[in-house]
């Protein structure tokens, strides 16, 4: 093997074995590396520490209490679903059907009360004739 | 392979990179200028995130510099290493400067396109963290690239840095799939995209404009560095007599 083959061959190896190891390193993370958990997780999370949720907001369940401050839904993940309380200022793209991921702590009893909510966009991108189309619920189109 | 040795002969290249370093700049300029005109005016909002879903028309190009830049320079680097040729070294170097700062150009229209969407500016979630960590390899490579230099050292040092910061590339690309993230998951795919083509149209432009650019100060930064060492040598030999 000329000095040149086997310098080429000691690259190509140091790549596969860097990225092998990142992968092999980053599939063993799995969900310690989550931003949040998800509802189906629920049980295995840590109560009054403070942690995420996260998952879609589930259609309908958005109410208000009495003191006009307070709302309550519910967040699903398909599997599971967990009701979570929160008073406060919801960001703009909260609404039902839509992802969000609550930031706060689970109380005794299966409840998440959040101390803030952050909005979760998907990947789908599109103007609002298109959604219209797509599911006659509410879009900015007025 | 006759045509890449042809290329890598200095002079050569810089009879090349000459009359191309303006081409490309001009046309990368004008491609981005036009398509950052046409996602302000001649595409549609989105339905959720309204007017500021048009920040991804230099985001998302931004985004992409920035990992193909690392791409390009652990090329650079590896052809460097095995081939020896000192031009290879040359280019692993010019392309940091311009992936570091697109690579902070992403960072920050996501963070300016996070506080209206998401509600916030920054989060440490997995796709936020491993981009940052790329832009601090970027600085780190440039430290290093410095300092190699400034020792008279033979490069082989930054090489291998430009090699094993490949390491993140994958992380960055697959973070939304392996853990729950903020970030929303891939749009675009090399088979299909889940952006509207009304909307998305315009990224080709300032992506191909971008990448133009990118192309152009990485041929300015490589004519200057060849520059220098020509200056350098000249200097010593004139020393020596």
């Amino acid at each position: 093997m000329s000095p040149k083959r086997q310098r080429m061959a000691l690259a190509l190896l140091a790549v596969v074995a860097i990225v092998g190891a990142v992968l092999l390193a980053m599939s063993a993370l799995g969900d310690e590396a989550a931003f949040f958990y998800a509802p189906a997780d629920a049980a295995s999370a840590p109560l009054d520490k403070p942690v995420r949720l996260g998952g879609m907001v589930a259609p309908g369940s958005v109410a208000r209490d009495a003191d006009g401050v307070t709302i309550r839904f519910t967040v699903t993940d398909g599997k599971a679903s967990v009701p979570v309380r929160f008073a406060g200022i919801v960001p703009d793209l909260f609404r039902e059907n839509s992802g969000v991921v609550a930031e706060g702590r689970f109380v005794a009893g299966g409840g998440f009360v959040a101390d803030n909510l952050l909005a979760k966009h998907d990947e789908r991108y599109m103007p609002p004739q298109v959604a219209g189309k797509m599911h006659k619920s509410e879009s900015i189109a007025k | 392979m006759p045509s890449l040795h042809a290329l890598a002969n200095p002079r050569r290249f810089l009879s090349i990179a000459r009359p191309l370093t303006p081409l490309l700049v001009w046309g990368g300029l004008a491609l981005f200028a036009f398509g950052c005109w046409a996602g302000l005016t001649q595409t549609p909002a989105d339905y959720l995130q309204g007017d500021s879903v048009r920040i991804l028309y230099v985001h998302v190009p931004a985004a992409w510099l920035g990992m193909g830049g690392w791409s390009s320079l652990a090329i650079a680097s590896i052809v460097f290493l095995v081939w020896r040729h000192p031009l290879a070294a040359v280019a692993a170097r010019a392309i940091a400067l311009p992936g570091a700062l697109f690579t902070a150009l992403c960072l920050a229209t996501g963070s300016i396109w996070g506080r209206p969407t998401w509600g916030t500016w920054w989060q440490w979630d997995g796709r936020l963290t491993s981009m940052l960590l790329l832009f601090f390899v970027y600085l780190a490579y440039l430290a290093l690239a410095r300092a190699d230099a400034d020792r008279d050292g033979d490069g082989r040092i930054p090489a291998l840095f430009g090699i094993a910061g490949t390491a993140l590339l994958p992380v960055i690309r697959y973070s939304v799939l392996w853990w729950r993230t903020l970030h929303q998951g891939p749009s675009i795919t090399l088979t299909k995209s889940t952006i509207d083509p009304a909307i998305l149209w315009p990224l080709f432009f300032t992506a191909g404009g971008a990448s133009l650019l990118f192309g152009g100060i990485v041929l300015m930064r490589m004519r200057a560095d060849l520059a220098r060492i020509k200056a350098e040598a000249r200097m010593r030999r004139r020393a020596a007599v």
